[in-house]
Parts: structure tokens; sequence; C-alpha cells
């Protein structure tokens, strides 16, 4: 058996959860072994029929009275007896904050090793693995022994694809035996965010400074433009470390991921640091004063020149229009 | 506070990666190195913690004698004391990494300092595995915290924000702790001159750490395919304005 940890919010598996299971999915048809999931703390009624999509013929619902909060070492442990009990091939979670966090305390806690951002996987004995490096710009081949393996999965860099299983989701109700130890980290309060204002992930467009832009009053004119195309403003690290701009705006490996319809690079480089986080973009414009600038070269569409003067000029023809 | 701080160097890798012939590694050849991002500011929170509530600070890493350099970064700027795990390897597994490290805070610990704060990056720039710091917290049985991004020290607990899609979550735990720092807790500092200067005379330890297999092996490293778009040059200056206008129209932008 393979399993899977879900993540799923408002009746819909998370998009990470969905590549985690597609590459699961693979792996237990490779295998020739069923593929079951595990929830923790939550009821999966709103996600049976995705779970049967995805190729999930059982979850494991794990219950327990501490468990209405998030902590990482109940939840940890929760899976710990799950796999003793079961004895799966392999564990999978989802390349997210919280995929990463619970089966690195898993494998902690089994004194196995555990491999990160997996995009394929070939069983055998030993398997071979590729996953990725520098937030994918890099990858590397691998071989993994193991008696249970455990996997996250790389974001965006599986497809999710539906697989659908015969019959009912058989769904296993269990109760883990916590102790307070395990409930010594947990969330004691959620803040919920101020609202104010798109987020950088959720926005159509994304008008991104970087060191061209100079200066925090550099960003006036980007703002503007962001405004225009009913979009907002991201930046480089070179931006955020010199205090332009918050790193809550920032795009890259260690920023923000995004995918907007379209990207506007003005004034950066497209340091791989930058380049893995604008990759997913549908269409990337750049506009820089060096033709030779990866950001430009890689791009959709460029304009060479200086972003203080080409996008103030972009700008105004777009008011003329309104 | 006696806090100890574990970084790791890491190459700059510019805009495009290049590999050593036998693919086992990035050609660094003509690169500069650095702390990787999130320990960079794992750095930097250390030391505004220790300027705030007194105390210590020790910066660690694992590496070739080169990382000295990126001791001597966190020392310049404010870092008291650093320690080398010196080894030839250009790499180590997670596991073998985390018991190292483990040894070394058992060893500090024997000598009577005892550390109230273990601070790691989330995860590494280059191998970005995630469970250092985790797997170092579960072999000394303290709580861990991953993913902070604000801390607030009080009475012998330490308050501490975590961002999540929505808001962000709070937890509160007591000390000793490990924190795995993510970037944007704060702005690092520029070391000062004088910094740099002071930071060869502060003391540094080496030990030589053991190594053992877990079970993952590197076959080698490739680059991935490229993104596969042709760039469309719109024009030069503000010449390019009338075209641009017209592929935001085309993208349906405008």
């Amino acid at each position: 058996m393979i399993l899977g940890l879900i993540e799923h919010t408002q009746g819909a598996l998370s998009d990470r959860t969905l590549e985690t299971l597609t590459l699961a999915r693979i792996l237990a048809k490779d295998m020739d072994t069923p593929l079951e999931a595990v929830s923790i703390g939550e009821e999966v009624s709103d996600v049976v029929d995705e779970l049967l999509a995805y190729g999930v013929s059982r979850v494991h619902l794990v219950q327990h009275e501490g468990l209405k909060d998030y902590a990482p070492d109940a939840w940890a442990e929760s899976i710990v007896q799950l796999v003793e009990a079961e004895s799966p091939a392999a564990v999978f979670a989802p390349g997210s904050e919280r995929g990463n966090e619970i089966l690195a305390r898993v494998a902690a806690r089994m004194d196995l090793p555990m491999v990160s951002n997996c995009m394929e996987i070939e069983p055998g004995e030993p398997f071979k693995i590729t996953r990725t490096r520098w937030g994918g710009s890099l990858l590397e081949e691998a071989t993994y022994k193991g008696k249970i393996k455990f996997f996250t999965v790389a974001p965006f860099s599986v497809t999710p694809k539906e697989v659908p299983v015969e019959g009912e989701l058989a769904q296993n109700p269990v109760t883990p035996t916590l102790n307070d130890k395990d409930f010594l980290v947990r969330v004691t309060k959620l803040v919920q965010a101020d609202g104010g204002g798109m987020s950088i992930a959720d926005a159509p467009v994304v008008v991104s400074g970087g060191r061209g832009v100079g200066s925090v009053e550099g960003f006036a004119v980007l703002d503007e433009l962001a405004e225009l195309l009913g979009g907002v403003v991201g930046c480089s690290r070179v931006a955020t470390d010199n205090g332009w701009r918050s790193h809550a705006f920032q795009v890259g490996q260690t920023g923000s991921r995004i995918s907007p319809d379209l990207y506007i690079a003005c004034g950066i480089s497209g340091a791989t640091q930058h380049w893995v986080g604008c990759v997913g973009s549908k269409k990337i414009l750049t506009i820089n004063t060096d033709p030779e600038a990866a950001m430009v070269t890689k791009a959709d569409y460029a304009i060479i020149g200086d972003l203080h003067e080409v996008v103030p000029a972009l700008s105004e023809e777009l008011r003329k229009m309104k | 506070m006696n806090i100890l701080v574990s970084i790791k160097r890491v190459p700059l890798p510019g805009e495009k990666i290049i590999l050593t012939k036998d693919e086992q590694e990035i050609d660094t050849k003509y690169l500069g190195f650095a702390v990787s991002p999130h320990e960079e500011c794992a750095v930097e929170e250390a030391v505004r913690i220790v300027e705030k509530h007194g105390g210590s600070s020790t910066v660690l890493t694992l590496g070739t004698e080169d990382a000295i350099a990126q001791l001597h970064e966190a020392m310049a700027i404010g870092i008291d004391q650093g320690i080398l795990l010196e080894t030839d390897r250009s790499e180590w597994n997670a596991m073998a990494t985390a018991k190292a490290i483990t040894s070394a805070v058992r060893a500090k610990e024997e000598e009577g300092e005892k550390f109230d704060l273990l601070f790691f990056g989330n995860e590494s720039a280059d191998i970005g595995g995630y469970q250092v710091g985790i797997r170092v917290a579960d072999a000394l049985d303290i709580p861990c915290v991953t993913g902070v991004k604000e801390i607030e020290i009080e009475d012998g607990m330490a308050r501490v924000k975590r961002k999540v899609s929505d808001g962000s979550e709070i937890y509160e735990v007591p000390l000793p702790a490990v924190f795995t720092i993510k970037e944007g807790i704060n702005v690092p500092r520029y070391p000062p001159m004088i910094g740099k200067m002071r930071a060869k005379k502060k003391p540094l330890a080496r030990i030589e750490p053991e190594w053992s297999e877990d079970g993952v092996e590197k076959i080698r490293l490739k680059t991935p395919e490229e993104r596969g778009s042709t760039v469309e040059i719109l024009g030069e200056g503000i010449a390019a304005v009338p075209r641009a206008i017209e592929v935001l129209k085309e993208l349906g932008v405008i």
C-alpha cells in the first residue's frame, strides 16, 4: 500500500495534494499496490469524489479531541502509528509548508531518510528518483534505499491527472494514542490576514521591480502601471534586501512562487533565485536596458530600454485609452 | 539568551547554472558564495535577540575549510563565536548532518554551555531538504517550530509567528527550542568594516564530525528543460509603447 497525506479546505483538495496523489498513484500502479490517503482531524465527506477520481481506494481518518488545532508533533505521531499499523511501502506528503514539516517529523521519529521535492520515482531495489534542487533550477537523480520511503512532492513539477478508481471509498477511522508532549507545539492563536488588497499569488497581472528600480521612490511608476492594469506590484530579492519593498511581495525561491496571466519584470536581470518564482507565469514581458539579460532572453516579450522612461510612457498611453 | 545558529555555505548561481563535467556539482569556478538566504536572516535574528536580552551567540556550519568565510560573515555582524564541523566531503545527507550538529550541541552542553535557542534555515537554497532542524530537535527532544517569521521572548517562553495562506499562526513554546527561520523575518544588516576585522579574532572551534550513509545517494545533476518560449523584442525605449499596447490587448489584459 502507498499512503498519501491530504490537505483540503472548503470542500476541495489543495493543488499540492493533487500533485502528490498523482505522483503517488503512478508509483502505486508501478508497484501494483493500492493508493490510500490519510486525513488528520478533518472529515472528508466533501472530497470523496475527488479522492476516488485521483485513485484513492481507502482513507484513514485520524480522530482525536486534541487535533482541532494544528499541532505538528501530534500529526506526525498519528502518522507514525498509522504507518506501524498498516506498513505502507511509501508515504507521500504535499510539497507545502505543512507537508514538508510533517513528513520530516515522521521520518525523524522513525529514524529513516526522507526525500523532499520529488518529481519522478522508479521503484526497484534501490528506488531511482528525480528531485528538484535550487527551487527547480536544477534536477538531481538519486538512488533511495529504505524500509519505508518518505516523499514530499516538488510544487509545480507534477501535472495533476485524474485516474479514477472503481467502487466506494472505504473509510477507516483511527484514534491515535497521544500524550501531552505531542501538543507542546500547537497553534494557540490564528490571526486572519487584514484582507487589504489583492495578494501577489492571486493577482492576474504582477508588475515587478528589481535592482534597476534603484530606490523606494522608483517604485511609484510601477505602482501606477499595476493599478492601471488591475494588478499588484512585486519585487526581486535585491529590492527587499535594500528595503525598497516588503518581503511579502518578493517573487522568487525564498519569496512567493506565482503564476499570473502576465508578469512584467522591470529592471530585473533574472537570476535563478528570481526566475523560479515567476517561471509559472502564462506570459512574461521584460523591460530592461540589457538585451543579454536572462530575464530578456527567457521572456515572451521584451522592451529594451530604461524602465523609468518606458513604464511612465506605457501608463500615459493606458490612461488616454480609459 | 544563549543562541546557536546553524548555517550553510552555498554558491550564488547567477542567471544560469553550469555543472562540472562529471555532473556531480555546480561549477563554482566563477561564482561567489554566501550564507543560504533563510539562514542569513537567522543570524541577524540571533544578533538582535542578544542585543535586546543579553547573552551570547554561536554560529555553526558543516563544511570544508572554505566555509570559515561564512562563519566570519556571521561573526562580522555580531555573532560571538564560531564552530566548524570540518569535512572534505562536498555534500552531507540530512541525517548525518543532523547527527553531527546534535553531537556538537551535546559536546557544548558537557562543557557547561547550554543553548536556549537553536536556529536553522527553513530549507537550504541548494538541496532544500526541509529537515535538518527538525531532526536535531527530535534528537535533543525539544520543541521545534518551522517557517518562523517573528519571535518574541518572555519569561523562558517564546511566542513565534508563522505565515499561512490566510493569515498567521501563533505558537507559544517553552525554551530550549529549535526554530527554523524564513527570509522576511528581518532585513539583515551589512557587516561594518570594523566587524569584518573583529570577526577574524573571535573564537573558532574546529570539530571533525562523523559521516554516515542514510540510503539516499546522488547519481548526477542535470539542468531542467527550458520554458520553451522565443522572445519577441517589442522595440527600444518609448518607441516600443504602441506595440506593447497591442500585445496587452492581444493578451486580454486591457
